[in-house]
């Protein structure tokens, strides 16, 4: 039980529940659709970008309440970055997920609130969910203009 | 909540059977007793059939038909013995109709590729149930591909059964196949497959049935049935994965060709022309899953040392209890309410997604599906996403459905 709720802290319950920064951005100019087809998790990711600055991001969809929470609280960071920083914090927040090693407390600072899905490195299976969202931004910010699948 | 042991049903005695799946012995992580819902996907094995499997490979493995040693031929036998035992099982009337797969998916893929393309033509139609697993949807969405052949669906009501006014209504004169499942795999409803191959022979039209999810739970006899394509998957059966079976009637797979071309299948090969081998092996191009094929005869061989009638008789008293349980419980609903059903439940609980109630099972030791079952039809018909899936085997118990309904709990009291 003390472990099930590392995973699923308050944070992201609450996120996952009432997801921020939910619905669509008539005036995006980046669009990316993400899904997880072994869990059906779907979203869409619509993203303002002036320059290489985040300006807006919202997102749509449906799915478990680590993908919701996950993408929730990116939303919630990624405003006012930079194209580079955005990837970048992606690539933290994977290591947070995917390193063997506990993260540090310099890492877990850089990460911020995104600190609260390093629960989820003990849950291999759940990692796709949680990147569900950080992986439909990257495919926004390249353009690819195809479905990302996490599989 | 009742207790366990007291209410386990009379005459079947279910420790003795537990103690044959060795698995059940194991511990999960965080120090988690193993309760086994999942035998829908793929079913644990009893000792017998993994002893059957280490005894070839220790002492009688050599590849078959084709050694003239004394190991070709022991191994030859263990695995046309194992053919008749299929056989049996089904009650078919030749050891010849039964042609050994990878699994049900390519015994219907079989059945598309070869008989398919061989007898439809553009415009014939092949009618499908709305409750199909996918892997008897494609195979015959990729013959459309090819032949430009129409699908037509049989939808279910709400309680997940078939509705028979709707599936009569969809023979027309161009009816070329029915192809149907016995038992679903998501929602657990048992079909009148009886009726549905009376109805379709009335309307000259053929019959597959996949019974995969059917086997592991009710009796089969093709010959009574009058089937014209039977498969099932071995790893279901109690048997192990990489074996599975198409049953088809000797005048329909005689007339086929073959499906896959290589060794084993031919009678005689130049470069001008190959002549077939004989039935089964027609169909049985290069080395088969030899030790598989015996497995899985070892698993038919187990069942047949259980008492069917009693094991039925548990696992529905088991998901009467199940559901009784589950129904009080709030805000958990079950999809798949047919009066005919095997022992699977399919749930959902308001708030939870089933990829997060699957995790939180897994975290108390309770294996489930979680997903979509590879029947999107199914979900989108619920308008469901997925489901969690509970499905029951022969070992399962009231210990497994009173777990399940404590970490059912759990999931509500931290998504409450």
């Amino acid at each position: 039980m003390s472990d099930l709720r590392e995973l699923y802290q308050e944070v992201i319950l609450d996120h996952g529940k009432n997801p921020r920064n939910f619905g669509p951005l008539p005036e995006a100019n980046r669009e990316a659709h993400g899904h997880n087809p072994l869990c059906g998790d779907k979203i869409a990711l619509h993203v303002v970008l002036d320059g290489d600055l985040v300006q807006d991001v919202k997102f749509e969809g449906a799915g478990c309440a680590i993908s919701m929470a996950s993408a929730s609280l990116m939303t919630t960071i990624l405003k006012g970055k930079t194209e580079a920083e955005a990837r970048a914090l992606f690539e933290q927040f994977h290591d947070l997920l995917t390193s063997n090693e506990e993260a540090s407390l310099d890492q877990l600072e850089a990460l911020d609130k995104l600190a609260v899905f390093s629960g989820v490195r003990d849950y291999p299976l759940r990692v796709k969910c949680a990147t569900l969202g950080w992986h439909t931004l990257n495919a926004a910010l390249d353009e690819t203009g195809e479905t990302v699948v996490t599989e | 909540m009742s207790s366990a042991a007291s209410i386990n049903t009379p005459s079947f005695d279910i420790e003795a059977i537990r103690k044959d799946f060795p698995i059940l012995a194991e511990t999960m992580p965080g120090g988690k007793k193993l309760t086994f819902l999942d035998s829908a996907a793929s079913a644990q094995k009893p000792q017998a059939v993994i002893d059957a499997m280490a005894n070839v490979y220790g002492h009688e493995y050599a590849n078959i038909h084709r050694g003239v040693y004394y190991l070709s031929q022991i191994a030859t036998d263990h695995f046309e013995a194992a053919r008749r035992k299929v056989q049996g099982f089904l009650g078919a009337a030749h050891d010849r109709e039964i042609i050994f797969t990878r699994n049900a998916t390519e015994a219907i893929n079989l059945v598309a590729a070869s008989w398919g393309r061989a007898n439809l033509k553009e415009g014939d139609q092949v009618i499908l149930s709305e409750m199909e697993h996918h892997a008897n949807i494609v195979p015959w969405q990729l013959l459309r591909e090819q032949t430009g052949i129409e699908l037509v669906v049989a939808p279910i009501d709400d309680d997940g059964a078939l509705i028979w006014e709707e599936f009569e209504n969809c023979f027309t004169d161009r009816t070329k196949l029915v192809a149907m499942t016995h038992v679903s795999n998501a929602l657990g409803t048992v079909t009148p497959i009886a009726d549905i191959i009376r109805t379709a022979h009335d309307h000259g039209t053929l019959v597959l049935v996949d019974g995969s999810q059917a086997v592991p739970h009710i009796d089969v006899d093709v010959v009574a049935l009058d089937a014209d394509f039977y498969v099932f998957t071995g790893h279901k059966l109690y048997g192990p994965s990489g074996i599975g079976v198409l049953y088809g009637k000797e005048a329909l797979l005689e007339a086929m060709p073959p499906y896959q071309g290589g060794g084993e299948m031919i009678a005689t090969v130049t470069f001008e022309k190959t002549t077939y081998a004989e039935l089964p092996h027609k169909f049985e191009a290069g080395t088969p899953n030899i030790v598989g094929a015996i497995g899985l005869g070892a698993a038919i061989d187990y069942l047949a040392t259980i008492d069917r009638a009693a094991a039925d008789a548990h696992e529905q008293a088991l998901l009467a209890y199940t559901n009784e349980q589950l129904a009080g419980l709030n805000s958990v609903r079950i999809y798949g309410t047919a009066p005919q059903k095997v022992g699977l439940v399919s749930f959902a609980i308001d708030g939870a997604h089933p990829h997060d109630v699957g995790t939180i099972l897994d975290h108390e030791g309770i294996a489930v599906r979680a997903g979509h079952h590879c029947a999107q039809p199914v979900m989108d018909r619920f308008g469901v996403p997925a489901t969690t899936r509970a499905s029951f085997g022969l070992h399962s118990d009231y210990d497994d459905v009173d777990t399940l309904v404590s970490g059912i709990k759990l999931v509500q009291e931290i998504f409450g």
